[in-house]
């Protein structure tokens, strides 16, 4: 039996089909974990963690096999990438924009104001450096008074 | 020492410096004086647990014998345990988890710096990425030690007490022994003795921003990288692995 052959463009075509387990408006390829896939013997798909403890990391591996394996790839290999390590900056523009019509704002350098994602207000105010996950903290707009999350910079 | 058994020493040290303080602020979960506090810990907890996972895969690679990171948390006995006597202390109030963070952080981002330009890859990777995450976690209790220095008579006078109780346990983080000279030596590891003095400096901005005075030189209490321990270690190792031990490969 000769192994299928897979192209690189496609195995990442079925990979940006798969959310992040929390924040599920976002695929792994808009976060920026998928580091490279390789198809010449099997398919390897080279992963980075975003935080050293994210909780998320062992579920995300466990969906890019099992999505592949849906489409029929039997044979994958997930590598775990340290290096260079994860930043925000790796968050695709399409990510950044689908964070914010979620209600999260997407990560800003330090020195620019964190902008509500409901209203544009660069008025707004840090409620608590720390949220429901490692990467978020909470902040609150002081124009609209909406709450909201924000994606920190890392 | 082979260069693998080196590795494998340092690694584990690095290691069990994050578990141990990870598993300190993992009890402050649900006892922290106010909600962001009780979020911060549980995130710095994570992240602290996720590079003891790091660490010790990478040191049972190198070690060879087959361990994998449940084995070198969960399965070994007090005195093969190689962390500083500082990350062991207890929690006890809130001015002395601070300041137990502080002195350790203080140190681990400096010591992580120097290892982003280890020779050894696998070292340097989890480094650059751990560090990351410490710049921030040394951000918070550098806040929270102004805060407590610099606020109320009450909250000074016992961060103050906290300060100077703590202060023996910071020797052992500058005295080098054979693992960490192999590791200078062979790796391009940390110097300890540059690592220190930016180390009292950088300590002593924080300390004049909060009031503090930084204790006199005194005796210096050691041994965690040799394996003798505190007396509070064994509590923590008891609570830790008390599932591994009692029902050996469980998992969920």
């Amino acid at each position: 039996m000769v192994a299928t052959q897979y192209k690189p463009e496609q195995i990442l075509e079925w990979l940006s089909q798969v959310p992040d387990p929390e924040i599920p408006v976002l695929t792994i390829t808009d976060l920026g974990i998928v580091r490279d896939v390789d198809c010449s013997d099997g398919v390897t798909v080279s992963l980075t963690p975003t935080y050293s403890g994210c909780p998320a990391t062992e579920a995300i591996e466990a969906s890019v096999a099992a999505t592949l394996q849906e489409h029929g790839v039997d044979d994958v290999r997930i590598k775990r990438v340290l290096s260079p390590p994860w930043t925000t900056d790796w968050i695709s523009t399409a990510g950044r924009e689908k964070l914010k019509v979620y209600g999260i704002a997407p990560p800003e350098r330090r020195d620019r104001p964190i902008a509500c994602p409901r209203c544009d207000s660069g008025n707004t105010e840090l409620v608590s450096e720390f949220g429901s996950t490692a990467c978020k903290a909470a902040y609150r707009c002081a124009d609209c008074l909406e709450p909201f999350e924000y994606f920190k910079c890392l | 020492m082979s260069a693998d058994a080196t590795l494998a020493a340092y690694a584990t040290r690095l290691g069990d410096n994050a578990l141990i303080l990870g598993q300190r602020m993992i009890e402050l979960v649900a006892a922290s004086p106010e909600l962001e506090e009780e979020l911060a810990n549980a995130n710095f907890s994570l992240d602290y647990i996720g590079q003891a996972r790091m660490y010790y895969t990478y040191a049972g690679e190198r070690e060879g014998a087959g361990r994998d990171e449940d084995d070198f948390a969960f399965l070994r006995p007090e005195h093969d345990y190689r962390n500083l006597l500082l990350v062991e202390q207890p929690n006890g109030h809130f001015g002395d988890s601070t300041v137990r963070q502080f002195l350790f952080e203080s140190w681990y981002v400096l010591v992580l710096d120097a290892l982003t330009r280890c020779s050894d890859e696998g070292i340097s990777v989890i480094a650059a990425r751990a560090i990351k995450e410490v710049r921030y976690h040394l951000r918070h209790s550098g806040q929270w030690l102004v805060r407590l220095g610099d606020g109320t008579e009450e909250s000074h006078a016992r961060v103050q007490a906290s300060l100077d109780d703590l202060w023996r346990f910071t020797g052992e983080m500058f005295a080098p022994d054979d693992v960490d000279d192999d590791i200078r030596a062979a790796f391009n590891g940390p110097h300890l003795e540059v690592i220190e003095a930016q180390w009292r400096e950088n300590v002593a901005a924080v300390l004049a921003k909060a009031t503090l005075t930084m204790p006199e030189d005194q005796w210096m209490a050691a041994g965690g990288k040799q394996g003798q321990h505190s007396e509070h270690f064994g509590f923590l190792l008891a609570e830790m692995q008390h599932l591994q031990r009692a029902y050996p490969g469980a998992s969920w």
